[in-house]
């Protein structure tokens, strides 16, 4: 069993003329992996009728339909996290619970607002409340703003998470980019606080770093963008870990954090 | 048959890297059996003279016939011509400057001479794009990414020089590549390391646009993990003889 806990489709409405071929690309790539479920999110239009990580709420629910629509047509591979605007509350809310009872299983926050925001405590607590992850997207240390993005770092989702200390939050893509060792350092010590391991990056030490950041119990598989780095770093990962221990970073973390019942094996 | 034509032994001196000693590199090729690695003396890269490593580099070279010694040139400096030839004299597979460490204009005049003489040298030279994710550096380490437009002017400089760039996305590659006639491309080579796969796969873009002919598996390690080069690789539906060209054997055309 392994539970890419990172990854994302396109759809129709969205600038890519390639979205079938991307789509289909990542599920053909994750058979050859052997990815047991796609935990993934569309983050709204992708850029067409508004930014990606700034989705206007009419594009947060096209984007979720299409995801919904995935996971109805791949309902053994795809699962999908309810992806939302925190700036637009009753609309995020609302959007969480519609998706939740059509079978999604995480809530996704890209980069809308700071983590540490109280914009963020409604979203969090409707994560508790229904028992789900959050899945928030993190440049590593981020030591200024980034056009496109009113991104977070490790501290601000710590913010958060000991606000909220009965909702885990998956720290997105420790590899995807920024001072991954800041993060790891922040996160430590907040036992909410998991890593998914996926983004490009594929530096030597990472993962020795990230095992001795937070130890095994909390860290989750996935990919992102780039399906080869994180099929490298589950190859590396077979030669630091035992068999039980690897089981933990593929998929029984991820079964421990997701409702029950939600990937096949649980 | 896997030649690793990008790798590295020594410290890194931004961030602490883990298995960069010979025997820890050894390992690494064991465990994802790659037969050869070229290899660069890592600290001397960021040294003010970082030929002071080659003779380090050779020694080690000359202990273990799995590494072959790719040397370090500063073209600034007096007497660079003899790396050349020290290069050549000890079976060195090519040399490499890294233009942007060294503080010099990846495309100016001690660059051009330098593509020059290894033109005239039949040794190929090697030239990184980055080491690391400019995202991910340590605040004192400013050193640019190596121009597109430097490897378009230095492949343009020599009509004999063979360059082989490291670290390059699938952008860099095809601006470098369309940037270039048909006889210029045929002296650039790539190094796989840092070209996504899928879902974007944009290394099988590359391959149909570009050719598999251009590109020789490389690593980047002990920087990065070897694993993710052969995971790119296991990705495609390669024929055997596709993938021995990209593993082995269009190495052999970079040092004809």
């Amino acid at each position: 069993m392994l539970v890419d806990v990172h990854a994302h489709f396109l759809h129709a409405r969205t600038p890519r003329a390639d979205w079938r071929e991307r789509n289909v690309s990542r599920l053909t790539a994750g058979a050859k992996i052997g990815i047991s479920v796609h935990v993934a999110s569309i983050l709204g239009s992708w850029g067409l009728t508004s930014p990606i990580y700034f989705p206007s709420p009419r594009d947060v629910s096209a984007g979720n339909d299409a995801l919904l629509a995935l996971q109805r047509e791949q309902p053994d591979a795809i699962r999908g996290y309810a992806c939302v605007n925190p700036n637009y509350t009753a609309h995020a809310r609302a959007e969480i619970l519609r998706c939740l009872d059509a079978g999604m299983i995480g809530i996704k926050l890209a980069a809308s607002r700071r983590a540490d925001d109280p914009l963020l405590d409604p979203i969090a607590e409707l994560a508790r409340e229904r028992r789900v992850p959050i899945l928030q997207h993190i440049w590593q240390h981020r030591r200024r703003d980034w056009p496109g993005q009113e991104a977070s770092d490790a501290l601000e989702l710590c913010a958060l998470a000991c606000r909220h200390p009965d909702v885990a939050f998956i720290l997105a893509h420790i590899g995807g980019g920024g001072d991954w060792l800041h993060s790891l350092h922040a996160v430590t010590l907040v036992p909410n606080v998991y890593v998914d391991l996926s983004g490009s990056g594929v530096d030597g030490g990472m993962l020795e770093a990230c095992i001795e950041s937070v130890g095994v119990g909390r860290l989750l598989w996935g990919t992102d963008l780039t399906m080869d780095t994180g099929w490298a770093k589950l190859r590396y990962l077979e030669t630091l870990l035992s068999k039980d221990e690897l089981a933990l970073v593929r998929w029984k973390n991820a079964a421990r954090i997701f409702p029950p019942g939600a990937f096949p094996a649980d | 048959m896997r030649v690793d034509c990008n790798a590295f032994i020594g410290a890194y001196p931004w961030r602490k890297v883990p298995y960069t000693s010979p025997g820890e590199v050894l390992k690494a090729l064991d465990r994802t059996e790659i037969d050869v690695a070229w290899i660069t003396h890592l600290p001397s890269l960021f040294w003010r003279d970082p030929t002071e490593g080659n003779g380090w580099l050779y020694k080690t070279a000359r202990n273990e016939k799995r590494f072959k010694p790719v040397p370090s040139v500063h073209p600034g400096l007096a007497n660079w011509e003899d790396v050349l030839s020290d290069a050549a004299n000890s079976g060195a597979p090519a040399v490499r400057c890294d233009p942007m460490y060294l503080g010099l204009d990846p495309a100016g005049g001690e660059m051009r001479v330098l593509a020059a003489a290894c033109g005239a040298s039949r040794l190929p030279l090697i030239l990184a794009v980055r080491l690391e994710d400019s995202r991910q550096r340590h605040p004192n380490d400013r050193a640019g990414d190596l121009p597109a437009a430097a490897v378009r002017a230095l492949i343009r400089s020599d009509a004999d020089v063979r360059l082989l760039v490291t670290h390059a996305d699938r952008g860099f590659i095809e601006e470098v590549h369309f940037g270039s006639t048909p006889d210029e491309a045929r002296r650039l080579w790539w190094d796989i390391c840092w070209i996504w796969g899928p879902p974007e796969d944009h290394f099988a873009t590359l391959l149909d646009t570009v050719g598999l002919e251009r590109f020789v598996f490389g690593t980047g390690q002990p920087l990065r993990l070897p694993e993710n080069s052969i995971a790119k690789l296991d990705l495609l539906d390669l024929a055997r003889e596709q993938r021995d060209a990209i593993e082995s054997k269009n190495i052999q055309g970079l040092m004809a």
